[in-house]
């Protein structure tokens, strides 16, 4: 990401305090620790121009869920709006906010794109992806049935319900495999993490690429 | 009904190891699903109209009060009877009542989840009343002695062979293996106990607040025969049914019948204001209207949560489900299910025993995109999280000993700097003890991090973490 958006002439800044934005509390349900990360998040990235982050699901939280964590404190709440205005998934900030598609990249092979269900759903980032990964010289971009099936990650629960989270994952990764693509591509860490972990587990020869890492190929 | 605690971990993991049903999942859901995107992709404005059912449904539901006693006051002057019944038990000896008074021996019944949630089938049978499911899905689990699985499509977790297998043995029939065969036995039966049925039992799709018409839905004629040839017709329905106006239908409607099966409009849809009059040839003598709380209105309170009542049932949700698709109706363990049942079973049935069901989902939304009504499902499962976890005293359940730890530990590594820096390196460090210093991805782990390794491989910790080399990279 860094390399790709430097390429891009972006001036860029990393905080070493930052750790979480605590999504992972929120979603189970812990949501008063969660507003104890909420809130440092936002006192650690209150004065940036734009915030950059490669996962659909963390932008999601700073965009939409943090509105729900402090609906009852106004104060909170305006900061809330201030920070999450300039909080940009990387395909997103790429295309709509830097305008860029063509970002100078090559990778020489088929790639198929996974949509992560919060930048599709959440955030309604559908094409954009898409666009930068046609961009990329070399590749033969190729959509997989069931490209916007969620891949069973979903948190905690691939761990709380491992078997039916893999159910669903086997039928992810056999839409990857009839693609006959060489990448398979998204956005999201955890959908990353949890496709590239059956991927490898399977001896798959399809690499989990984030989009970032597609386009920093040259 | 009174249920136990629902088991949807154990229920679920036997799903997804039974073949068959996993077969017949994925081709029922992945049929309805294409229909009803074809249905929608066909209508301009579809989003103006789930718009509009929403703000019908919105207004329904924040004047309930209002709309329920008009609803009540326009069946009385069209000639029915109109019952309350606060709970399951009420509403079972409400309809009893009815039979028992009227001395009725035989009932027929077209498909209602308000029924099933009632369990209205056992009342009837445990007082020597013959009770009939006349619709086929119904009809079909009846047999098989099971509770629905799909709020629409009741036996989906059925293949054709399996209810070959049932007619041939319960029916003491030959093993016919073709839906038609299967159809004809069926409806052969059936006509028999439409014309014998002393009393016919419906659910409502929709009840007009103005005219005191309650609209059903159906495509096999049978709900239009149970409530026409009995000369008792008895109409349950959850109070969230109403709307207020008859012109709301033809929004209702051409949402409903598109999000169920993918049809421009079902193949019956029946307007029923009252029993049949002096004048009139047919139509039954009676009408009662049952309407039916059952914890509904504990939902009213919750600001997140009300919306769940706007449900009008059409089992998008479930087809969409990546979930659903997996784990069937049954590991639900009541008689909503998917989506749509995840929030509904733990605010009717209580937190407690429904605990579980707000996890069982990957929050992935794809229901709120279908949904024709646009509940936003997963907004509503990240609020009954929170009530399970941190709610109210008498519904708190907790999150289990391990996985509070496990979050407060988290929490702490990740407010802490320090610490999180600490554990960076010390996690690396017993990894590469725990692999050997492989550079593979991680196979196996110990537990709790087994439940991942057990199928999946886990990325390894870097031994220079990002923030570690930003110092280099910062200088470029």
């Amino acid at each position: 990401m860094v390399k790709v958006l430097r390429r891009l002439g972006v001036d860029l800044d990393f905080h070493n305090d930052q750790t979480c934005c605590g999504q992972p509390a929120f979603n189970s349900g812990f949501q008063s620790d969660s507003k104890v990360l909420a809130r440092r998040f936002l006192s650690i990235f209150d004065r940036d121009e734009y915030i950059v982050c490669p996962s659909g699901s963390c932008t999601a939280m700073v965009k939409i869920f943090y509105m729900d964590l402090f609906r009852d404190d106004p104060k909170l709440l305006a900061v809330a709006e201030k920070v999450s205005s300039r909080v940009f998934e990387f395909s997103d900030f790429v295309v709509n906010v830097l305008n860029r598609e063509d970002v100078g990249s090559r990778f020489n092979g088929k790639v198929t794109y996974h949509d992560s269900c919060h930048l599709l759903r959440e955030l309604h980032i559908h094409d954009e992806p898409r666009r930068l990964i046609r961009s990329v010289r070399g590749v033969e971009f190729i959509e997989m049935k069931l490209h916007d099936e969620c891949c069973g990650f979903g948190g905690t629960f691939s761990v709380k319900y491992p078997d039916v989270s893999v159910s669903i994952l086997d039928e992810k990764i056999e839409s990857i495999i009839n693609t006959g693509a060489d990448a398979l591509v998204s956005t999201d860490m955890g959908c990353l993490m949890h496709i590239g972990g059956a991927l490898s587990r399977r001896k798959v020869l399809v690499k989990a690429m984030h989009i970032s890492e597609l386009l920093a190929s040259e | 009904m009174e249920i136990g605690k629902l088991e949807f971990k154990k229920d679920s993991q036997r799903a997804v190891n039974n073949k068959t049903l996993q077969r017949a999942l994925i081709y029922a859901t992945d049929r309805l699903r294409e229909r009803r995107k074809a249905a929608v992709e066909k209508v301009k404005n579809w989003e103006e109209l789930r718009t509009r059912a929403r703000e019908i449904k919105e207004e329904a539901i924040n004047n309930l009060d209002r709309y329920l006693e008009l609803l009540e006051s326009n069946v009385i002057k069209v000639g029915g009877i109109v019952h309350w019944a606060k709970d399951a038990e009420e509403a079972s000896s409400i309809i009893l009542d009815i039979a028992v008074k009227r001395n009725v021996k035989s009932v027929v019944k077209s498909k209602s989840m308000a029924t099933e949630e009632i369990e209205l089938n056992h009342v009837f049978e445990s007082s020597g009343i013959e009770v009939v499911e006349t619709d086929l899905g119904e009809y079909i689990i009846q047999l098989a002695g099971e509770t629905p699985s799909h709020i629409t499509a009741p036996a989906i977790h059925k293949t054709k062979e399996d209810i070959a297998r049932l007619f041939s043995e319960k029916l003491n029939i030959p093993y016919y293996p073709e839906s038609e065969q299967l159809t004809k036995v069926a409806r052969d039966i059936l006509r028999g106990k439409f014309l014998n049925a002393d009393m016919g039992v419906s659910g409502v799709n929709f009840a007009v607040a103005e005219t005191g018409t309650i609209v059903i839905v159906e495509n096999e004629g049978n709900a239009r025969l149970s409530t026409t040839l009995p000369k008792i017709h008895v109409a349950l329905m959850g109070i969230e049914k109403i709307i207020p106006r008859f012109s709301d239908l033809s929004v209702l409607l051409s949402v409903l019948a598109r999000s169920a099966t993918g049809q421009k409009m079902s193949s019956y849809v029946s307007f029923i204001s009252g029993p049949r009059r002096k004048n009139e040839n047919d139509g039954p003598e009676e009408f009662h209207l049952v309407i039916l709380d059952n914890g509904r209105s504990g939902i009213l309170s919750s600001n997140v949560t009300r919306e769940s009542l706007y449900c009008i049932r059409c089992g998008a949700c479930l087809n969409i489900c990546p979930v659903y698709r997996k784990v069937g109706g049954h590991s639900y363990g009541w008689v909503y299910s998917g989506p749509i049942g995840a929030i509904i079973t733990p605010q009717l049935q209580g937190l407690k025993k429904g605990s579980e069901l707000p996890f069982a989902s990957t929050l992935c939304g794809a229901c709120k995109d279908v949904c024709p009504v646009k509940i936003d499902i997963p907004r509503i499962l990240l609020e009954l999280r929170r009530r399970v976890v941190e709610g109210r005293s008498e519904d708190r359940v907790g999150g289990g000993f391990f996985q509070k730890l496990g979050i407060k530990l988290w929490r702490l590594s990740m407010e802490k700097r320090k610490i999180y820096e600490v554990l960076l390196p010390l996690s690396y460090f017993l990894q590469q003890i725990w692999t050997r210093g492989s550079q593979d991805m991680i196979k196996t782990l110990p537990f709790p991090f087994s439940l991942w390794t057990k199928h999946r491989d886990f990325p390894r910790v870097s031994k220079h973490p990002f923030r570690e080399r930003w110092k280099e990279i910062k200088q470029l």
